[in-house]
């Protein structure tokens, strides 16, 4: 098996605020192999743009990376990197794009200016060089007439043109790691289309790996070959895509499939996931799904679940592992007695 | 977890059971009828704020709503569904065009008239955040409908209060709270309730579960389809997610740049969608199957500027339809019928009253062709 | 660089928690009432009576002892009980002069902000013109020209020239309120505007009213000092903190204390409500935070 890129082993990242820590990753490991797409799924509060910043140590006061923490990458320990290295890194061999086109780039500057200040910022070359693989990047990324777009400003492009831009300054290094932080939420689903199509094709260009971190299973299926889905500050369940679409084994991650409304079905009723996500505070004991699982039993509440592995590269975090013919018995998840909905 | 009858049956009686509705409905006529709906903002410049233009955000849109009917409004941003859905209840003016509720006209009413019809038509909006005062109590927040249209007072709003809060799955006790002390899906789960309070027979759905975790949309999509059947309530349900939208429409418009370019029954728009943007929008949807090879259509360049839409057909820019050619570009299309129930607005795609004489004078050369791409929909 | 708090933290804190865990609030908070109490209750407080002269030649312009501990004054004034006594004045002056000033303020930016059009362009620029006026220069002149003049008109006119800046703030808050989507529902349920106005826009543009309070007695009061100590602010026998460290003035390099009390007083109370006023706006802000 050839080296992982990106080795993430044991991440903590917790925030202290006065009494309370919140836990939002709370011993998270996975690796990303080079050329690869990894998918983060997760819905919000469950950590995975925490995770997603504490790879670029972007995480300020009151949160921190625990110590025990590791993240490999090109041999070093990102954890305890000094700043000047881990600057080294940022956009050059680990870029990231962000949700909020709008708000990841500078109104009063042009974003030539701004694509060609990544490269500027790494020493590379002149201003005109800058400048020259700017508008090479910008015509990579499809945006039509770069010459003069290059010269605008960004409330002057459209939300997809915006995106295009951020990926253009992503890939100005040729990086080896592109984290994806939910690139196409804010996006129109047409552009969305013209965005995901995008990214496959440029790493297939570049051989980049990307970290694909989204809600959206759909996303997921398109553009990730390898997926983990994260509850509550864990990881609840890695596998290939295939494998995580046709078996999963982790009831949330089974619940979150059949919540998705989808085209191709009837109209009924959508199964959902009664409750709701715990607090980062307040972590339940045992396993964290157990109070919505429909499976659940005594087991659940006393032991934490381990990673148990399902089958070669499949791991779920569920003592179904151990007692599969439970699944055959479910019954109404306890928040259901409490009554009060999400 | 479907119920006992296999998912075809369930769809062919489900089906049946809506058209008896709507045959029902028809006998009535429709509860809501929008005719030539247009809403222009001007665009103003300079230091006196000159009124230079106009960006005609609704542009002359016209359909029915019948009784019980979930009718949905899908597009992309900058299509005027949000303009639509507010201009009906009248929270923004529209510049022209009628509005019938149940007979009367919307739009010509005055203080008065339009306070009582505000009964009748309620709107749920999209940012769980916003759409709450932070300095009010959820129950204030819910008997406010009560106390301005003098429904009831004192212990018997309170009354009314806390039964609305368990109506839509919250504790009566809840009713103390502020809005910052929930969440996201209990904060729209508390304006269904204040929409609810006035005792409506028509609501608006502005992209009731946008902001919601997929999770929680699920329990609310089902709670606005149980308050349907309980309440036999109207929807125009606005959303720019195509899944969503399936579960919860009878009848689907799809809007482009102010326009409505396709109206359908949901089965038949997403089964056999005939105008070419439809069938790029089904198509953009991710499928969360990754045996599922797409051939996707991507449409070109973005949506252009609603201050200066292109002539003719607002789509023809990004149009793939073999026959476009040049009366595309000079002729609005208008809106016919090109099945039963199906309406869609495209001078190509035949039956067209658009006569080929009176496209060959606006420079036509690609006479109409029915055109479906093939596997690109399900 | 970013920092994601989770939102369950903030829900738990309200208003006077996040207070209670703002030092600085607490110090200020506890140095103002340390000040306002005994002036407020200043005939308790006071040792002797302020305008009690009692050994014109012995107990003159003696410094701070046991039994004087702010010293006296030529006329052998006990100075804490005028420090005390002037206290009261200065802050009854301050707070009325300001809470006027915000009543004003408020109700002339929501009216501008909510009615809109040619009234509200109308209504700014007279404010405009307002605010190109001097106000301390207007005051001075105001106040030398009409001599003697009444603790009350003082407190008008003060009040009447203080008011701009807030009504600037207002409207701009009204106007962004003006859109949200609770007012809209408001209208969507048959609200009318004056409900509108006193149930929805009121109460959310409450953070700077306070503020501004806050601050402006402080501005007040440093105001009122100011005009006091050229003498043409409160006028004798009435003794506010600008006039008592005016008494003391000329002597300043051999009887220090007597200007010296008076002037640590206004300085430390002006500290204290700004602290306040500060840490009130950052307490009443973040209440929306991101999911």
């Amino acid at each position: 098996m050839t080296e992982p890129l990106l080795s993430v082993e044991d991440l903590r990242t917790y925030f202290h605020t006065g009494a309370e820590v919140a836990k939002s990753v709370d011993c998270v490991s996975f690796t990303v192999a080079p050329g690869e797409t990894l998918g983060i799924v997760g819905e919000s509060g469950c950590g995975k743009s925490v995770t997603a910043l504490s790879i670029l140590r972007l995480i300020q006061q009151p949160g921190r990376i625990e110590r025990g923490s590791k993240i490999m990458f090109e041999g070093k320990d990102l954890v305890t990197l000094d700043d000047s290295g881990m600057r080294d890194i940022r956009g050059n061999r680990i870029s990231m794009i962000f949700q909020e086109p709008m708000s990841a780039l500078n109104p009063v500057f042009t974003v030539g200016d701004q694509v060609a200040e990544v490269a500027r910022i790494h020493g590379s070359g002149s201003r005109q060089q800058a400048w020259d693989r700017a508008v090479e990047m910008l015509t990579l990324t499809g945006i039509p007439a770069p010459e003069e777009r290059a010269k605008s400003y960004p409330h002057q492009l459209s939300g997809g043109m915006r995106q295009r831009v951020l990926i253009a300054m992503a890939l100005m290094m040729n990086p080896a790691l592109v984290i994806a932080d939910e690139p196409t939420t804010a996006l129109d689903v047409t552009i969305q289309a013209q965005i995901l199509e995008l990214l496959v094709d440029l790493q297939k260009k570049f051989g980049t790996s990307i970290l694909m971190i989204t809600h959206d299973l759909g996303v997921i299926a398109e553009t990730a070959s390898r997926v983990i889905v994260m509850y509550c500050g864990e990881v609840v369940e890695e596998a290939d895509v295939k494998t995580l679409f046709e078996a999963a084994h982790h009831p949330y991650t089974e619940g979150l499939m059949h919540a998705m409304p989808q085209l191709g079905e009837p109209r009924s009723r959508l199964n959902v996931i009664p409750g709701a996500v715990p607090p980062p505070t307040d972590w339940p004991k045992g396993c964290r799904f157990r109070e919505r699982c429909p499976y659940s039993w005594e087991l659940c509440e006393q032991e934490h679940p381990p990673l148990y592995q399902i089958s070669e590269a499949h791991t779920s975090r569920c003592h179904l592992a151990i007692e599969p013919e439970r699944r055959a018995h479910p019954h109404p998840p306890l928040v259901e007695q409490l009554g009060v909905p999400a | 977890m479907s119920g006992s009858l296999p998912s075809w049956a369930m769809e062919t009686s489900d089906r049946i059971k809506m058209v008896d509705r709507l045959r029902e409905a028809e006998k009535q006529g429709p509860l809501i009828s929008v005719k030539n709906l247009t809403k222009s903002f001007p665009i103003k410049r300079g230091i006196f704020a000159r009124t230079s233009g106009h960006v005609r955000a609704v542009n002359d849109v016209s359909f029915d709503i019948a009784r019980g009917e979930t009718l949905s409004l899908v597009g992309e941003s900058g299509c005027g569904k949000t303009t639509t859905g507010r201009s009906i209840l009248r929270l923004i003016e529209p510049t022209s065009g009628e509005i019938v509720f149940d007979g009367k006209d919307v739009c010509r009413l005055g203080v008065s008239g339009l306070r009582a019809a505000r009964r009748e038509m309620q709107i749920i909006f999209q940012d769980p955040v916003s759409s709450l005062n932070p300095r009010m109590t959820v129950g204030a927040a819910i008997r406010e409908g009560i106390t301005i249209h003098r429904l009831a007072e004192g212990a018997a709003a309170d009354a009314i209060v806390k039964r609305l809060l368990e109506e839509v799955g919250l504790r009566a006790e809840y009713s103390t709270r502020y809005p910052h002390e929930f969440s996201g899906g209990q904060r729209q789960r508390i304006g269904i309730a204040r929409a609810l309070a006035v005792e409506p027979r028509f609501i608006v759905c502005d992209e009731p579960v946008s902001a919601l975790d997929v999770s929680v949309q699920a329990q609310v999509i089902n709670l606005l389809r149980d308050l349907q059947k309980e309440r036999q309530l109207t929807y125009l349900f606005i959303a720019h997610d195509l899944s969503v939208v399936r579960h919860m429409s009878d009848r689907v418009a799809v809007m482009y740049l102010g326009k409505i370019v396709e109206l359908a029954a949901a089965e038949d728009l997403y089964r056999d969608p005939i105008m070419p943007y439809t069938q790029a929008l089904l198509s953009a949807v991710p499928i969360a199957d990754p045996k599922v090879e797409k051939t996707r259509i991507l449409l070109q360049g973005d949506v252009p500027s609603p201050a200066s839409p292109p002539s003719g057909c607002v789509f023809h820019p990004r149009c793939f339809h073999p026959a476009k050619d040049a009366a595309c570009t000079k002729i609005v299309p208008p809106l016919e019928e090109k099945a039963p129930g199906h309406l869609v607005a495209c001078i190509k795609q035949p039956p067209t009253s658009v006569t080929w004489d009176a496209q060959e004078k606006a420079g036509g050369v690609n006479k109409p062709a029915r055109y479906l791409p093939v596997a690109a929909v399900h | 660089m970013i920092t994601e708090v989770p939102l369950a933290l903030w829900r738990k804190h309200s208003v006077a928690r996040r207070l209670r865990a703002n030092r600085s609030a607490i110090a200020a908070i506890a140095l103002m009432l340390a000040i306002v109490i005994p002036c407020a209750l200043a005939p308790a407080f006071a040792p002797y009576d302020p305008t009690a002269q009692p050994d014109i030649i012995g107990l003159r312009s003696q410094p701070p002892s046991a039994l004087h501990p702010f010293g006296t004054d030529p006329f052998s004034r006990d100075v804490l009980s005028r420090v005390l006594y002037g206290g009261r004045l200065s802050l009854s002056i301050a707070l009325v002069a300001t809470l006027l000033s915000v009543t004003l303020g408020t109700a002339y930016g929501a009216i501008a902000g909510l009615v809109g059009g040619v009234v509200e362009t109308v209504m700014m620029r007279i404010l405009d013109a307002l605010l190109s006026i001097p106000r301390l220069l207007l005051l001075i002149a105001i106040f030398a020209a009409w001599r003697q003049l009444p603790i009350a008109s003082f407190i008008l006119i003060v009040g009447f020239t203080g008011w701009y800046g807030l009504s600037r703030i207002v409207r701009g808050q009204v106007l962004a309120i003006k859109h949200e989507e609770y007012v809209l529902s408001a209208r969507a349920l048959g609200a009318g505007r004056t409900r509108t106005l006193i149930k929805h826009i009121l109460p959310n543009i409450l953070t700077p009213v306070i503020v501004a309070t806050a601050l402006g007695v402080g501005h007040v009061i440093l105001l009122e000092a100011g005009l006091s100590y050229l003498g043409i602010g409160v006028q004798p026998p009435a003794a506010s903190w600008g006039s008592i460290i005016q008494d003391g003035a000329d002597q300043i390099a051999t009887y220090w204390w007597i200007s010296f009390f008076p002037g640590m007083a206004i300085v430390l109370t002006v500290m204290a409500f700004n602290a306040l006023g500060d840490a009130l706006r950052e307490a009443l802000e973040p209440r929306r935070a991101k999911s």
